[in-house]
């Protein structure tokens, strides 16, 4: 491995991220796999950093879970699309940040249509106009979440209480990143560090102290691939995508998984479960599986924020083991408890994945 | 006294139209970037379909070079268009004035790293054609020392005929040049695998057909009809290509010692800019454009301009040497013609 071609590489692959006032879109299904994850990015860029971030609960989905299943026309999917331009031209923004890798493919997808078939552009401005009689400016920056984290990880650093280091060893975590297609595979020049070694997730680990593995599988999806697993037939070649990465990493002996997707984290978290299932084969250590979080989770436990209020008690696979690494102090005794001390009851624990 | 006649580049086809330009009894006066004469093939170690030394075809065109005047390490810094002929100023100052003047400005390599998929520059196992002309030559390549090679790979046309490398044009060479450079690997480890990648196999020369089969019949070369779409490293040092066998209609991964990416040719962006100076046309594809394609395929737009070589467009090594000679032919009939 030649490090310095990698950064020449990610040097080439630099975009610009506005450092402030941003319009902030959270995504259809990450509250439901990772709950905390976003209200973290706000706490962490809001409250802690002190950055201007907008949202308002007049924002629906993006259109592009159904668009990328072929449910609806794109066309469709640009109306939703313009009218959320329209509720950040109402707000008074410019930058756009999506949580959701795909509503950054999405967003970015369309506007690059426009821009070459202006035409459809107007015809988007027509529709909407006539379905609820708005009207909208692009934004000036499209950036996705991981980006904004990217662009503060120094500052995290500098506020770290963890960082992603073994503490008996002293040595650096090792991490592997995991980039959501649609961040960079369709429009490389969108991402930090491009499509064939992107930036983004690896800047965050470097900066926060850990080591980036780079195995064969690296660039391979995780196996969601939309059709891949919501057509029920389909679901055994999504888990395949996933344990051909899982075979691949395992060599490298890899502490956790770091990914900036809403889909990814979601499967490469629980196809360990299926995988331990049916084959009887975990890939951590000890009969663990590799803990897999979200960039915001690690960024929370990089700050100090208890494991539980990120959500980490949702995860399939259990995050104990890196939180002992990092040495987190967690309460197993709290691990279930949610909002206002409320049980949330204990799930069952399976056979094959040891957890807690 | 004799006129000069510029001759812009000191490869093969620089050095073989300053000779035939001295047997004519012309003035040739080489300007060459390089601190030595012979271009890429100074770069190889043999050339393809008989493996004859590079060196021996330019130990060749040496000798016939005494009387020119040759200005090596100097590029051009303008070049104008005078009524009588064209005024050069040169990199170290100095200003030559010539009746003619010869584009032998050959071509540029893909850059192998602009193909992020296939690792150069990220991986050591990965290296270019040129790479291993010079490891051949010289023996010395920390990416090469010291490892036995059990498995080789070759990936052919990487930057030429991709339209998102910005060059549809095919390179010509590569073809041959990878099967020679697989058997030469061949000879060096007699038990590697060694695989060729390619999208198609253009074997059009004289020999080249035979030196194909030569390959798959006497060396055992495996050649797969698809493209690399990824290259990773694995633990153990080296690297896992992904490719599709479309012959086969499947995906296939195999791990390799070592792979070379065969860079394809460029126009070179020196010549380009430098013809703009003096409003000489350029092709759609960025190499120089010829008066004509069939005819006229040394005679640029311009009077007393002439070209030679791959800079009109990607050539092998005998149609350089014979648009050199030609071309020196022209020149000298233009300058008879202008007396």
């Amino acid at each position: 491995m030649i490090y310095q071609g990698k950064q020449k590489i990610w040097s080439d692959y630099q975009k610009e991220i506005p450092d402030d006032h941003w319009f902030y879109v959270r995504s259809c299904i990450r509250q439901n796999f990772f709950p905390a994850s976003e209200a973290y990015f706000v706490k962490v860029v809001r409250d802690l950093l002190g950055r201007d971030l907008y949202e308002t609960p007049h924002h629906t989905t993006c259109g592009g879970i159904a668009y990328h299943s072929d449910t609806i026309p794109q066309e469709t999917a640009m109306t939703i699309v313009a009218r959320q331009f329209s509720l950040m031209k109402e707000a008074g923004y410019k930058n756009l940040v999506t949580s959701c890798i795909t509503s950054f493919g999405n967003y970015c997808e369309i506007l690059e249509t426009w821009r070459e078939f202006p035409e459809l552009e107007a015809r988007i401005r027509e529709h909407l106009w006539k379905a609820c009689r708005r009207e909208f400016d692009k934004p000036e920056y499209v950036c996705h979440a991981s980006d904004v984290i990217y662009k503060l990880r120094n500052e995290i650093a500098a506020r770290a209480k963890f960082r992603l280091v073994n503490k008996e060893t002293g040595e650096p975590l090792r991490v592997v990143e995991h980039i959501g297609c649609h961040y960079n595979k369709m429009f490389p020049s969108k991402g930090v560090g491009g499509a064939e070694y992107p930036y983004v997730l690896c800047g965050m680990v470097e900066s926060w102290g850990g080591q980036v593995i780079d195995y064969p599988e690296r660039r391979h999806c995780c196996g969601f691939g939309f059709r891949q697993y919501l057509v029920k037939a389909n679901r055994g070649y999504s888990m395949s995508n996933s344990h051909k990465k899982f075979e691949s990493m395992e060599p490298f002996r890899p502490d956790m998984i770091i990914t900036n997707c809403p889909g990814c984290p979601y499967f490469l978290d629980r196809w360990q479960y299926v995988v331990a299932e049916t084959q009887g084969k975990t890939y951590g250590q000890g009969g663990f599986g590799i803990p897999v979080f979200t960039y915001e989770e690690v960024a929370g436990l990089v700050l100090g924020y208890d494991p539980w209020d990120l959500g980490l008690q949702v995860h399939q696979v259990a995050p104990e083991p890196l939180l002992d690494k990092m040495g987190v102090p967690f309460n197993p005794e709290t691990k279930y408890l949610g909002l206002n001390k409320k049980d949330i009851l204990r799930p069952s624990l399976p056979s094959g994945l040891k957890c807690f | 006294m004799k006129e000069n006649v510029i001759i812009l580049g000191g490869g093969i086809a620089g050095m073989e139209a300053a000779r035939q330009l001295l047997l004519l009894g012309e003035r040739p006066v080489i300007v060459e970037r390089a601190d030595h004469l012979g271009g890429h093939v100074a770069d190889w170690h043999r050339l393809f379909p008989d493996k004859s030394p590079a060196e021996d075809l330019l130990e060749g065109l040496r000798p016939g070079l005494e009387g020119a005047e040759i200005h090596l390490g100097t590029t051009v810094s303008s070049l104008n268009a005078l009524k009588d002929g064209y005024n050069l100023t040169l990199s170290d100052g100095s200003k030559l004035h010539g009746r003619a003047l010869l584009f032998a400005t050959g071509f540029e390599l893909f850059a192998a790293e602009r193909k992020e998929e296939y690792g150069y520059g990220i991986y050591n196992q990965v290296i270019t054609n040129r790479d291993l002309e010079r490891w051949f030559n010289t023996g010395k390549d920390s990416r090469l020392s010291g490892r036995p090679l059990s498995k080789i790979g070759f990936v052919h046309c990487v930057g030429s005929r991709d339209l998102k490398a910005g060059n549809p044009q095919c390179s010509k060479v590569c073809c041959m040049t990878a099967i020679k450079q697989a058997i030469e690997l061949k000879e060096r480890f007699p038990f590697a695998e060694v695989y060729c990648f390619y999208m198609d196999l253009r074997l059009f020369g004289k020999k080249y057909e035979d030196f194909y089969i030569g390959a798959q019949r006497d060396w055992g070369i495996h050649f797969i009809r698809g493209r690399v779409s990824e290259v990773a490293e694995t633990l153990d040092g080296r690297v896992v290509v992904k490719a599709e066998d479309t012959l086969s209609g499947r995906p296939l991964k195999v791990s390799l010692d070592l792979l070379v990416l065969m860079a394809g040719m460029l126009p070179n962006p020196s010549a380009t800019a430098l013809a703009r100076q003096i409003r000489l046309d350029v092709d759609d594809d960025g190499f120089l454009r010829s008066r004509d394609n069939l005819a006229g395929i040394i005679a640029s737009n311009r009077p007393g301009v002439f070209y030679a070589g791959a800079c009109t467009g990607t050539k092998t090594v005998p149609e350089t040497l014979a648009e050199a000679r030609s071309a020196a032919l022209a020149i000298h009939n233009y300058l008879q013609d202008a007396k």
